[in-house]
């Protein structure tokens, strides 16, 4: 009588998967809101950006020269908008958006080729979305090797050994931390269920007060913990139908690799989602509607993304926001994620972030078994 | 629990929100078998004193029992064993009628879960409709849905919270063959009501009005020991006949009935001398008659305004 009844908590269970089949709308968001973020943050964040605009900075005015910035132009990478004649003009522009490059190529460049010196030729690039430098930058390299080794015949084909002919330095202007592009799908698996799982709770406990079934429920010998386990079980099974979805698309779309084991993502994926839930059972009995439940999860969810890491390197935030981010489940999810997908973790390694998730999972569920009510009063 | 003990014995029970005290020191008792009707203006703490009954609100005074169970401290014992009918239909109206009736009869634990929905759909000849959205439903039907779904743990004490506000007068007739049909089966049932012909359909009753216990006893003894003498008149120009008696001494109320006006006073010497100048006019018939249920609950309800407000 006492205890918990597997009897109620399963009677809560099966209302919540009808209510749920019932509820269209909602469960269209569930599966939509997945594949939208894919394609919006897969696609318009994470595409190989083209002719990105550049500036040449030249003191040489040799054939080498002319090459290797033909050779640029037609890797679709750079788009030379214009020459520069000084190094602060160059810095303007570079300070105003208008070029993301410039390319500086020293006064003796030709010359000390033909010399087999290994002239260096600088690129300053506007870092501030590394995503966006990050492909043109790599693509430079092969471009000149290539290119170089079609013009340096006869003795100076020497040079064409293995450091390469010509030497590149790359000075990221803005934003030393570079995040590759597999950073952004894995977490946007965090950030998908962090957003529906909260808000899709936060409605439970808040809908049943608003339409008057609160009453019932609590004239019922059910007790607060199977109904929050009964309303948590439901949403579980969709967020592992998110997460399937957007591994999916990760692996078939994106191409992301996958080091690790995808059984211990998804194992690491139950506590993150049950933490979720949690909190947004938790803001449900918070609110005393249903809009004040969603804008409660919003409160939760901008945090989340913008302080987690997802968006902003976590190292490259001040110390107030990066102690914010460790509060947050989303910032050890991210990692574990990415530790799993990109760097081959397994459970020791991911284990001191999956702490901090349970944790938080204790104190939201703790709240919300105090925040339940089981009387009207 | 022995079957003459009363299933609901309590006294003194009290309850504020803030500093406005909602339910004033009620006590009660409900015999095993009864309908007892619980009536009272709005907002007079009915469905606060029935929350309390099934430990929905927890009374800040006051003690007693329900089914033999301690109504401040063992709440959930008498949860399972009730069934309580809210005054808004609460059930989910997202669910069809079958899993509504499902859904509450896994969380009592009811035996035989199946049969136990099927009976009751059945007997409510529901079960051709069983399929149906409980939100579709009309308010008869959900009246239906409701009473069924809250008994259908087979609980010893029915709570009703004005079951019938919004039903045509067909379906209230059925829903009270019904009631008692389970009151004859043993079943207790608290009813709050307004209606003056479901008062009369209980077998005791209790008027409440501002949180507190004004009468008690059977529909006879609530009149009888209201000592209220009542005239019925009828004739031309009620309507001004009304407006010059009212408000005379001894003149407690002046409430038309359909072509007639019922006057009432407590005390029925002074009534008879103010109301002597118009009987001698000859132009109405006034006949003295045994005063009504509704003459008493609105001289009740009149005498707790001016005592409460």
């Amino acid at each position: 009588m006492n205890r918990f009844a597997f009897h109620r908590f399963w009677a809560v269970v099966l209302k919540e998967f009808v209510q749920m089949r019932r509820d269209r709308v909602t469960f269209a968001m569930m599966v939509g809101i997945p594949l939208l973020q894919l394609m919006l943050f897969g696609f318009a964040i994470n595409s190989d950006p083209r002719h990105l605009p550049a500036a040449v900075l030249s003191a040489d005015h040799g054939p080498f020269s002319r090459t290797l910035v033909w050779a640029m132009r037609h890797s679709d990478y750079f788009a030379f908008v214009r020459e520069v004649d000084t190094e602060a003009e160059a810095r303007r522009m570079l300070q105003l958006g208008e070029v993301q490059f410039v390319v500086n190529i020293p006064s003796d460049f030709s010359r000390s080729l033909l010399r087999g010196e290994r002239p260096a030729v600088l690129i300053e690039a506007d870092a501030t979305d590394p995503a966006a430098t990050g492909p043109a930058l790599a693509a430079v390299r092969a471009i000149a090797d290539r290119v170089m080794a079609r013009d340096l015949k006869g003795p100076p084909a020497a040079l064409h050994a293995k450091p390469g002919p010509v030497e590149f330095l790359v000075h990221a202007h803005y934003n030393p931390e570079n995040i590759t592009q597999y950073n952004i799908v894995p977490g946007l698996m965090g950030v998908v269920l962090t957003m529906t799982m909260i808000i899709i709770t936060g409605l439970a406990i808040t809908r049943e007060r608003e339409r008057g079934t609160m009453e019932n429920l609590l004239a019922t010998p059910v007790r607060p913990f199977e109904v929050m386990a009964g309303k948590i079980v439901p949403f579980i099974i969709v967020g592992y139908v998110q997460v399937s979805l957007i591994l999916l698309a990760a692996r078939f779309i994106f191409r992301v690799p996958m080091e690790g084991s995808l059984v211990l993502l998804y194992g690491a994926a139950l506590v993150f989602i049950a933490a979720n839930l949690a909190m947004g059972i938790t803001f449900s009995t918070l609110a005393q509607n249903q809009l004040q439940a969603v804008q409660m999860a919003f409160f939760f969810f901008l945090p989340s993304i913008l302080l987690s890491g997802f968006m902003f390197p976590f190292r490259g935030m001040p110390e107030w926001a990066q102690w914010i981010g460790t509060c947050l489940p989303l910032t050890h999810f991210l990692r574990i994620v990415r530790g799993i997908l990109l760097k081959g973790n397994g459970f020791m390694e991911i284990l001191p972030e999956l702490r901090p998730i349970l944790l938080f999972m204790a104190v939201a569920m703790a709240v919300g078994l105090k925040r339940y009510r089981q009387t009207l009063d | 629990m022995n079957s003459s003990d009363p299933v609901i014995d309590v006294s003194g029970i009290t309850k504020r929100f803030g500093n406005k005290t909602v339910v004033n020191g009620i006590g009660l008792q409900v015999r095993r078998g009864e309908i007892f009707g619980f009536l009272g203006p709005n907002g007079s703490g009915k469905t606060t004193f029935i929350r309390m009954l099934c430990g929905l609100l927890t009374p800040e005074a006051g003690s007693g029992t329900c089914l033999g169970y301690d109504v401040l401290r063992q709440q959930r014992e008498i949860r399972t064993r009730a069934g309580y009918m809210t005054q808004k239909f609460s059930y989910y109206e997202d669910l069809s009628i079958r899993e509504n009736l499902d859904f509450i009869a896994r969380v009592y634990a009811v035996p035989d879960r199946r049969n136990a929905v099927n009976a009751a759909l059945e007997r409510l000849g529901l079960d051709r409709r069983g399929h149906q959205l409980a939100g579709q439903l009309s308010g008869g039907w959900k009246q239906r849905l409701a009473l069924a779904a809250c008994l259908i743990h087979s609980p010893k004490l029915l709570l009703l919270d004005e079951p019938t506000a919004g039903v045509d007068p067909k379906a209230r007739r059925d829903f009270w063959d019904e009631i008692h049909r389970l009151a004859a089966d043993g079943m207790t049932v608290l009813i709050a009501t307004h209606y003056m012909d479901e008062a009369e359909r209980c077998h005791r009753l209790a008027y409440l009005a501002y949180g507190n216990l004004l009468a008690q006893g059977t529909a006879e003894e609530v009149v009888r020991a209201a000592d209220l003498t009542t005239w019925e008149v009828s004739g031309p120009r009620l309507a001004a006949l009304a407006d010059a008696i009212r408000g005379r001494d001894g003149v407690e109320q002046v409430v038309p009935f359909g072509n007639t006006l019922h006057v009432s006073g407590r005390n029925a010497e002074k009534l008879e001398t103010a109301l002597a100048p118009h009987r001698a006019g000859g132009e109405h018939r006034w006949k003295r008659i045994p005063s009504g249920l509704e003459d008493v609950f609105i001289a009740l309800m009149d005498g707790a305004e001016d005592n409460y407000q």
